[in-house]
Order: C-alpha cells, then structure tokens, then sequence
C-alpha cells in the first residue's frame, strides 16, 4: 500500500479511537468539572460497560443486532448505577474531598478489577458487532461498523452539549459547577446533583466501552488505557471545558492512530504521556481552557 | 510534640531497632525471611511518608524512585560488574537525580494537580523500563546472580544471599533511615515542613523559602526510597518492571496510611501489617487486589489516621 492509502487508513483508526475516547473523557471531564473528583476508577466503569456488554449479548439469542442494541442500553444503566451507589456510600462521606476521593476511588479501582477477573476471567472475549458491512474505498475495505462508532459518538456529544447548554438540568449542573455554594443557596439539591454527575460520568465511559467492544474485545484489564488517555485529553483540552475535551480526543486520537502506525506504541506512549505532564507543569489550565478562578 | 524532652521517642526507637534485632534469632525460617523484606519496603514507606505525612504533598508516582534505585543498582551490577557498595551509591545516585528533575518539574503545581503530574512522570519511567527491554529485561525483569552479591567490607566479604546477613542488612538500612527520619522530624527543618504542610502561604510570609524546603524533602524522600529499591535488587536479587508499575505508587500510600501518616514507626506497623494481611489472604484466595481497595476506602473512610495517628492522638501525644 503506497503512502496516502496507508495515512487514511491511519487517520480513519484514529478517528475511532477519538471516538470513543471523546465520550470517555467527556464524563472524566464532567466529573472533575462539577465535582472537583478526580475519578482514578473511570477506566474500570468503562472496563465494566464492555464486560456487560459481552455477558448481555451472549445472554441474549438471536441476531447479533439485538444483543448488541441491549447491551448498549442496559449495559450503561447497570454501570451508573453501580457508580451512583458508590457514590452515596464512599465520595459524599468523604465530603468530596479532592485528595481523600482520589485515594478511595484507587481502592475502588481494585476492588472492581480484582471482581471483574473473579467473575470474569482474565480472558479476551469478544462480541459480534449488530452488522458487518464494509464499504469499498477504492484503495481497502473498510468497516461499515467502524464508521457507524463515529457516527454515534457525534451524535452522543452534541447530545451530551444540548443538555449541558439548553435545558434547565444543564443550567442547575453548570451552576453547581460555578460556584456549588451559591447554587445550594439557591436551593439547588447539590448532593444529587453530584451523585447525578458521577453515574452520568461512568455512563459515557460504559456507553463508549459498548461501542468499542466489537472491535476490540472485553477484558478486565481494558480499563487502564482509557483511563491515562482520557486524562491526557482532560488536561490537554482543559478540565471542566467541553468544547477543549472534544478537540483534545481527536487530537490525541488522531495523532495515536498516526504515530502507532508508523513507530512502536510504546514510544507514542511515552512521548504523549511526557508532553501531557508537561503541559499540566507549564499550561495547568490545558492548551484551550482559560484559567480558572 | 508535646513534650520536648529527647529520651523518650530515643529509647522507643531504639528499642524497635533491638527487638528486630533480636526476632532475627527466633523467628521461624519463614517469617524470617518476609520480615527481612519488610524492611526493606518499610524503609520505601519511610521515603513516602516524609513527603506525604510531613511536608503534605501526594505523590502517586513514587514507584519511580524506588525502581530507579532497584534498577540503578541493579544494572550496574549486572551490566557493568560493580561491586555491591558502587551498586548502590549507584541506585543512590539514580534517585536522587531523578528527584531533583521530578521535584523542579512537579513542584510548579499543588493539590490534584501534583498527584497527576507524578503519576505521569511514573507512568512514563515504567514504559521506558519496557521500552528500554534490550537492557532492563522489560516486563520479564533481571536476576541479580548470586555470585555478584558479595558485599566486601575491608577484609571481610559477606554473602548477601544468606538469610542472616540479608536480615542483618536490611536491618541496618532500616535502623540508619529511621534514625535519619527521626533526627529530620525533630530538627528545626522537620518543623519547617509541618508548618508548609499546615499553611504553605503563611510559612512563606514568615520568612521561609517554602519552594527549597520542598525541594529538599523530595530529594531526601526520593533518595531514601531509592535506597529501599537498591536494598532490594542487591539482597533479594531481582529487578522487575512490576516495581515501577502504579501499583507500586498506590502501595507505600496504603502502608502510610495505615500505619500512621506523619508518625515515624507508622510506616514499619503499616507494612508489617498489610504485608502480613496479603500474605494471609493469599493463601486462601488469588483476590489480594480486592484487599487493597477495601482496605484503601476504609482507611480514608473511617480511620484517616491510622493506627499510630489514632493512638498519639488518644493516649501518646509523644510520638514523633
């Protein structure tokens, strides 16, 4: 394959990967935005999404569409409310509390891996995508399912921005995240609303694992490559800024596609993860985030 | 510090260093050997807990000093032929470098900002570890040959694979970094550190350059902890990838946080604890995993002391 083939079959991986990356970071995002959380435990809400995922769509008989479409729906719903009772039972304890949080949500990392692989295993499994078309470029085929990733992912993110932005639950969120003092004085149930923001977090990251999972396998230790990409693009995009997180996913999606396909992943890693720690020394507000207050 | 007077947290340290010194003729052969490395990661902890318990900051990266001390030890050994004493001003050396670059880095932020910065720095020493395979032995790790693991003092040459002598030195590098610890929390530039882990803004209005004094204490805490990696490549002969992971990170926090953040014996009593959990759960279920996060959110949970921050707070206000 000549040059310019194998770079759109790079960027088309890329754009995949930034995808679902997107939809990961966005709730590590909203998370760290609303609640000041930093949320170790993301990438194992994601872990569980695709786990789910493989046991709903085996569960389910018939074509594979149906399992799928199943799984997408239950699989989140399962997730969030797993991170809804962790929320009530271990964060508001702790009274959100930046660095106690961090240190119980690693607890809460172990714990949901160590079950994953007891109840689990530790093997590879995979789910069958709800259709296997390839569209016929004139260079390779590529997925249809693949594309279809991309689609959903777009149309989740302007989804996630309407609500954010038009209806009144977006406004109470973005109020609490302004200043949540103020908005408790205004009579806004802040408690819920962080506890609404956690399961909403760990649902994005369970619906972006669902979407992945046809082409990449459910295993339990799948967590922890989202979860160092999703901070990355959290930083780089600035925490807290939608519009930043967006930009960053395809930015380091992109250039992750790129840069594994023409030098070792390993190296990709190292580079992206050095800058990104970089950026966070030099630039804490993110390359497109403003300072904050 | 309620009370000033120097003798009594002397006498108790002092004693903890001579009933270790006396359970090494004792216990049973087992216990002996996982009490040897105890002590070893009982002096990593130490490393962290000056950092964390005394001066405040949390790092989630600490694991890169301890390998870069396992592996600056370690692999001058084995590539290069040192002797056991080089090797490990060696693994020294490596972690205080690398502390200094990290802390002049990392120092530039606070609070969550710093626990991020860490783990990516971490993060990023460990897959150089896996990326550097062709000399580090990547995931698979390296074994130290036993005949390389002679320490020759003048004339004397001591085995360091034998059980007594690894006791004995593991000993000896608790006993001099607990002694260390304990001088720095007592000293005028131990008081320092509290105070810029109580009110960095104040301390700093109150004349005291709170960027250095950092600096500092994570050179000394890095350094230390590199010293826990170099002992263990040097007396248990091995060096992994595994040691640099984020695991290695999140534990010296636990053993910290249970033992007693900011208490000088607390990281001894936290690791002695866990490790002795962990080694109980195993032999019952391969889930020791599920341990660790239990026992990391019942800490922060009910118990953000731990035990010897609850007992000085309850019946020993003493305890350095």
């Amino acid at each position: 394959m000549h040059f310019g083939p194998h770079l759109l079959l790079a960027a088309l991986e890329g754009l995949v990967t930034s995808a679902v990356l997107a939809l990961t970071a966005l709730g590590l995002s909203l998370v760290f935005g609303v609640m000041r959380v930093v949320n170790v435990a993301h990438g194992e809400f994601f872990m569980l999404g695709a786990v789910l995922a493989w046991a709903i769509s085996t569960a389910i008989s018939g074509h594979p569409a149906l399992g799928f479409l199943a799984a997408l729906v239950l699989a989140p719903l399962i997730v969030g409310l797993i991170a809804l009772l962790a929320e009530r039972l271990v964060l508001r304890r702790l009274n959100y509390n930046p660095e106690a949080t961090i240190v119980a949500t690693i607890g809460m990392l172990y714990i949901i891996q160590q079950l994953a692989l007891t109840f689990y295993g530790p093997e590879a499994r995979p789910v069958e995508p709800p259709f296997s078309y390839r569209i016929l470029l004139p260079w390779f085929g590529y997925s249809g399912y693949k594309l279809s990733i991309i689609a959903a992912s777009a149309l989740l993110l302007v989804a996630t921005w309407l609500v954010l932005t038009r209806t009144k639950i977006g406004l109470i969120m973005r109020a609490t995240q302004y200043d949540s003092e103020t908005a408790q004085a205004f009579g806004i149930p802040v408690t819920r609303v962080y506890a609404g923001v956690f399961a909403l977090g760990a649902m994005l990251a369970a619906v972006a694992a669902v979407l992945i999972v046809p082409i990449s396998q459910a295993h339990y230790l799948m967590g922890q490559d989202p979860l160092l990409l999703s901070f990355i693009v959290v930083i780089i995009g600035g925490l807290g800024s939608l519009r930043g997180t967006v930009v960053a996913a395809v930015l380091i999606g992109l250039s992750d596609g790129i840069i594994s396909v023409f030098f070792s992943p390993t190296l990709a890693k190292i580079i992206a993860t050095l800058l990104v720690a970089m950026v966070l020394v030099f630039r804490p507000q993110g390359l497109f985030g403003t300072a904050s207050r | 510090m309620k009370d000033a007077s120097p003798a009594k947290p002397y006498a108790l340290h002092l004693g903890v260093i001579a009933l270790l010194f006396a359970l090494s003729f004792v216990l049973p052969e087992y216990h002996h050997g996982l009490l040897a490395r105890i002590m070893v990661l009982a002096v990593f902890a130490m490393g962290y807990n000056l950092l964390f318990g005394y001066v405040g900051l949390l790092s989630l990266g600490h694991a890169m000093f301890f390998s870069a001390g396992l592996y600056g030890a370690g692999l001058a050994v084995i590539h290069l032929g040192w002797s056991v004493s080089a090797a490990f001003a060696a693994g020294l050396a490596c972690g205080a470098l690398l502390a200094l670059v990290i802390a002049l880095l990392a120092l530039r932020t606070s609070g969550v900002a710093f626990m991020i910065v860490t783990m990516m720095f971490a993060q990023v020493f460990y897959l150089v570890i896996l990326y550097l395979a062709a000399w580090t032995g990547g995931d698979q790790g390296m074994v130290v040959p036993q005949s390389m693991r002679v320490l020759v003092l003048g004339s004397t040459s001591l085995d360091l694979t034998n059980p007594t002598v690894r006791y004995m030195s593991a000993l000896a590098l608790f006993s001099i970094v607990l002694l260390i610890s304990l001088a720095i929390v007592r000293s005028g530039y131990g008081r320092v550190l509290v105070a810029i882990r109580e009110n960095e803004e104040r301390t700093k209005m109150l004349g005291y350059d709170t960027f250095s004094n950092k600096l500092a204490a994570v050179i000394v805490s890095g350094t230390i902890c590199a010293g826990s990696g170099a002992a263990y490549a040097l007396l248990f002969g091995y060096v992994g990838s595994s040691f640099a992971s984020v695991q290695y990170s999140i534990l010296p926090l636990l053993w910290v946080l249970l033992g007693g953040a900011a208490t000088t014996l607390g990281p001894l009593i936290g690791t002695l604890f866990m490790y002795y959990v962990i080694d109980v759960a195993s032999g019952y279920t391969s889930a020791y995993l599920l341990i660790v996060g239990i026992a990391l959110i019942l800490l922060v949970l009910f118990f953000p002391k731990g035990i010897l921050g609850s007992i000085r707070q309850r019946w020993l206000g003493w305890l350095p």
